[in-house]
């Protein structure tokens, strides 16, 4: 195994869960790629090959306009998340990149107090080891969410 | 204090104009609606045809709270059935979808065709001689309720009841026009997903139903101009007055500062789009309307928003509780260019839509408002107090069609 490799990932994951978990948003979009895809779907989509996402994004500007959106248009209640991130497996693919796949699980606290398990899945990750900064960013990034049913809204990524 | 059944409830002397907050809350009325409305002479969505291609196809759904099979039969047709072994009762059909050329229930492997007739008692006469049922025992007498299906421009609705007149005329004409409008050609199904609402279903279809707020509660679409009132629209409500739909015509927003003056939230900011190929669309239907919602009482809603093309189900869990399951669609003939729009424009749906992501909050909202004031009201007065066809959005008049159509089921 590539240590140093495992660990670059699993690094990147968890700067990127302690971003969003922190309520980091304006980072969130500086751990891709300019050209950097994020989509969020549901497995029952993905297995059957559907590609209707749940959330999309195929450019950094895009992930900005959502996180504008959130900061300035949507309205959803004040609302934290807690990420959980497990059993990385990564695998080099080519010189400069790898591809990682990561268990998730998302709590959702509530300001009410309330909290839920929100989400679980995989992170199917392509990662540009050398990205700005020499440091690691996400190519693409596909959650894969287990189940095709969400609690009220999703506003803060996953 | 005993509840109050929902025979002793009366409806508020202001009528259509006042929604009283017990109709959201009380368990009586929720039992009833399942019998006189899901169970009742309305036309209930189950899915489309297209999710059903070949004979032998079928899904799971609901009815209500009902569980239902929809197949495909031998022949081609459609059917609906109760999803109950007629033995014990148990779901005959645990599966979401699949093609099958029967049913075998698990529990004592009862089996049924696709009709949902009771085809096979397993050990009916016994082993050996011993056990078995006596020889005049009857059991297709509990079999599973068959509907009457039909299916218009590929959507396929269910009853119970006989007395529910034809699906067209239960529709209208306007309403048809407008559902043949978004269903013209043969459709491609691209996925889907639900919602869970912490609200009475009821909360949801109001939501829908309610021009009046699209633009004051989404403010994404404020934002960007995509549909302040102030555009060249309108509502129609058709059927019953349980059935409605309101429409947007493309890029004529007079620019006017109504919003500014009225201090909506929504107006401020002047944020722009990195990105706004997000909103790059195709007038594909030809005709100016850049957004269409219908619905169909109980639970059925058709959307257009721009290229983005949905149907949703609504579907209650409990007398706080609701499902919105979403499937999403494209038309077969789209090319790859097409299919990415329809994915990026996605992003203004569903439950992290930019103008959908508010309405499950804002219904949940209510359902929390009103805990302490079951004998109050909703006040439903913009547009008048009648129900009828408006060129305004800024009319709550096919709420009101809602609560006619709701109230002569309900017979309260």
């Amino acid at each position: 195994m590539d240590i140093e490799l495992q660990l670059t990932v699993e690094n990147l994951l968890a700067r990127y869960v302690h971003a969003l978990d922190e309520g980091r948003l304006e980072d969130w979009p500086e751990f891709f790629v300019d050209a950097g895809r994020y989509r969020i779907t549901t497995a029952e989509n993905h297995e059957r090959g559907l590609p209707i996402p749940v959330l999309y994004a195929d450019s950094r500007a895009m992930l900005r306009d959502r996180v504008t959106a959130l900061r300035h248009a949507n309205i959803y209640e004040a609302q934290r998340y807690r990420h959980t991130v497990s059993a990385t497996l990564v695998e080099r693919d080519g010189t400069s990149a790898a591809r990682a796949t990561s268990h998730f699980q998302v709590l959702r606290i509530m300001d009410t107090g309330e909290s839920m398990l929100f989400a679980s899945g995989r992170y199917l990750d392509r990662i540009r080891l050398n990205g700005a900064g020499g440091k690691p960013q996400f190519e693409e990034k596909i959650v894969v969410c287990d189940s095709r049913r969400f609690d009220t809204l999703l506003a803060i990524p996953l | 204090m005993p509840p109050i059944s929902s025979e002793a409830r009366t409806w508020p002397a202001e009528g259509l104009a006042r929604v009283p907050y017990w109709i959201y809350q009380d368990e009586d009325i929720y039992r009833r609606e399942q019998e006189r409305i899901f169970r009742g002479a309305t036309w209930n969505f189950l899915g489309l045809e297209a999710e059903l291609p070949a004979p032998g196809d079928f899904k799971t759904t609901f009815v209500g709270e009902m569980p239902v099979v929809v197949t495909r039969d031998g022949k081609g047709r459609l059917r609906a059935f109760e999803n109950r072994c007629a033995h014990r009762g148990a779901l005959l059909c645990i599966k979401q979808r699949g093609n099958a050329k029967e049913f075998a229930c698990v529990y004592h492997n009862w089996t049924y065709d696709l009709e949902g007739n009771l085809t096979g008692v397993a050990f009916r006469r016994g082993i050996q001689g011993k056990g078995g049922m006596p020889a005049d025992a009857k059991p297709e007498t509990e079999a599973p309720r068959k509907f009457r299906v039909a299916s218009f421009c590929g959507l396929i609705f269910a009853t119970l009841s006989e007395a529910t007149p034809p699906l067209e005329d239960a529709l209208g004409p306007e309403i048809a026009a407008r559902i043949r409008r978004v269903m013209k050609e043969p459709i491609r199904l691209l996925g889907g997903y639900s919602q869970m609402f912490s609200n009475n279903w009821k909360l949801y279809l109001d939501n829908v139903k309610d021009t009046y707020h699209a633009s004051l509660l989404h403010s994404f679409f404020t934002t960007f101009r995509l549909n302040r009132l102030s555009q060249k629209g309108g509502v129609i409500v058709g059927g019953d007055g349980g059935n409605h739909v309101s429409y947007t015509m493309m890029r004529t927003d007079t620019g006017g500062d109504e919003y500014e003056r009225a201090g909506v939230r929504s107006a401020a900011g002047g944020y722009r789009l990195e990105a706004p190929e997000l909103l790059e669309s195709v007038d594909e239907i030809g005709d100016g309307i850049s957004l269409q919602i219908l619905g169909v009482f109980p639970g059925f809603v058709l959307q257009q928003i721009m290229n983005s093309l949905a149907v949703r189900q609504v579907l209650p869990k409990g007398v706080a509780e609701t499902e919105l399951v979403w499937t999403c669609f494209g038309y077969a003939a789209d090319d790859e260019a097409m299919t990415e729009r329809r994915m990026k424009q996605a992003n203004l749906i569903g439950p992290a839509g930019y103008i959908s992501m508010e309405d499950g909050a804002a219904t949940a909202f209510v359902q929390r408002g009103v805990q302490g004031a079951a004998e109050r009201a909703a006040f439903v007065e913009m547009g008048g107090r009648g129900v009828g066809s408006d060129e305004s959005r800024v009319s709550e008049t096919s709420v009101r069609g809602l609560w006619q159509a709701y109230r002569r089921h309900m017979e309260l």
